[in-house]
């Protein structure tokens, strides 16, 4: 599978799940759909970015530290949008950040190079 | 007191260490004439001793194989060159080639090949701990055998002291002196030689004093397949290098681990090793090709076909393949938990 399609997908999976945690918080229980859609919009966005780094870039380290610093920014950005849940967003957006990052270095197929 | 019988005293009196040095010089090859310097023995083996030398022209070492003066017999001469023409239509990396063969001044059969600097396989594994790294190993040797069976050349003598890794890695099978030439290799030949100049006959053929004729047994136990040990030569084909292929294998994964580490073995592995080194060759892998496939899947954590997988042995392989993704998405997940376990406390 190609990088950008595979951390599409891992985003988009791993931010579904992180959206759908907020049912354990009974206050924003109601903005429930919301935040799984904005949850999952995020997660796809850091895999696609994390997708295209690896394609410019192969190396792990990199690629774990290009999608660390992805999924903190996006998550910094939604928690200062709440002004609050500091921690219960960025810490889990930060890492899936992480994770999608390594997956698309480790297991993204490169492009077919041109014959 | 006569000549002789002085001669007969003073050989009474020469030490071992003496003997022996007269012997290695009597033995040394005269290379009057050649464009070689003798550096000096770097093996011996049955059939030939092989010297170090300087290609004084080229001004590059080169390995001398030169018939053992011992066993100065023409049937033996004759197997040398033709383990040379045999090098000679095998050009490939993984493949020693040959310079020149010729006669020395003394009327032995010689031939020069790469000089090649570096370990036997059995020596080099001993550094090799990873097994993926002694599998790709595997398959330098495998593309080596696989292109002289295109060739129509059979090595039959594939064993661990046969293969030598070189400075950079790079996998070179030697001794290709009990190689067989297939009969079909030899009607698939283009007509381009000289008619002075005999050419390589197929074994199994009568009409040849070169060949390992029906009933004679060469090759190295454990490495040899039921069919070569037995003498069957009108049997052997492919299947018989693949036996010593997974024999070879199987050294590989048992042979020198480091102290305290687990086994290299798994089932797709034992069963890959089973299967090319099955007692009826019908079982074995047909072509050196399939083998190195089976081990490539392995490598890429692919199933290998020797091996029908149960549902259990399926999720081994998923975990060993994505062990660390697994491990990093348990990690978030508990993460997860423990974050929402804290903020609800």
């Amino acid at each position: 599978m190609n990088k950008i399609l595979l951390g599409l997908l891992i985003g988009a999976a791993l931010g579904a799940v992180d959206g759908c945690t907020a049912w354990f918080y009974p206050e924003v229980r109601a903005q429930l759909a919301g935040i799984i859609v904005g949850s999952t919009i995020k997660g796809l966005i850091a895999g696609v970015a994390a997708g295209i780094f690896a394609r410019k870039v192969n190396s792990i380290p990199l690629g774990i530290m290009f999608g660390l610093a992805v999924g903190f920014v996006l998550a910094f950005l939604v928690a200062y949008m709440q002004h609050d849940h500091y921690i219960a967003i960025i810490l889990p957006g930060s890492i899936v950040g992480l994770i999608v990052g390594y997956a698309t270095q480790k297991y993204g197929a490169a492009p077919a190079t041109a014959r | 007191m006569s000549v002789a019988s002085v001669a007969q005293h003073s050989m009474r009196h020469l030490s071992d260490k003496a003997i022996t040095r007269l012997r290695s010089g009597a033995e040394a090859p005269d290379l009057n004439g050649r464009r070689y310097r003798l550096i000096g023995e770097v093996g011996r083996g049955g059939m030939g001793v092989v010297y170090a030398a300087e290609d004084e022209i080229l001004q590059r070492r080169v390995a001398l194989k030169v018939l053992n003066a011992s066993r100065f017999e023409g049937g033996l001469a004759n197997r040398l060159l033709r383990e040379a023409r045999v090098l000679a239509r095998l050009e490939h990396p993984g493949i020693v080639p040959v310079h020149e063969v010729g006669t020395l001044a003394d009327g032995r059969v010689f031939y020069t090949m790469k000089f090649v600097e570096g370990k036997r396989l059995d020596q080099y594994i001993e550094s090799v701990d990873s097994t993926p790294d002694r599998l790709r190993i595997f398959l330098r040797i495998c593309d080596a055998v696989a292109f002289a069976h295109t060739r129509g050349v059979l090595h039959r003598d594939l064993k661990p002291a046969n293969v030598m890794v070189g400075p950079f890695g790079e996998v070179l099978v030697m001794d290709w002196g009990l190689a067989k030439i297939l009969a079909d290799a030899i009607r698939d030949e283009p007509d381009r030689r000289d008619d002075s100049i005999p050419s390589l006959p197929a074994d199994g053929d009568d009409s040849n004093s070169w060949g390992t004729g029906h009933g004679r047994v060469m090759g190295t136990p454990g490495y040899m397949s039921p069919e070569q040990a037995s003498g069957e030569i009108e049997l052997l084909d492919a299947r018989a290098d693949i036996f010593s292929l997974g024999a070879l294998l199987r050294y590989l994964l048992t042979e020198h681990l480091p102290a305290g580490s687990p086994s290299r073995r798994d089932r797709s592995l034992d069963a890959i090793c089973a299967k090319a080194c099955a007692t009826g060759r019908e079982q074995r892998y047909s072509a050196v090709q399939d083998l190195a496939a089976d081990v490539s899947r392995y490598l890429d954590g692919l199933a290998v076909s020797a091996h029908s997988e149960s549902i259990f042995d399926k999720l081994a392989r998923f975990y060993r393949k994505y062990r660390f993704f697994i491990w990093l998405i348990a990690a978030y997940l508990l993460m997860r938990v423990l974050l929402i376990v804290v903020v609800k406390h």
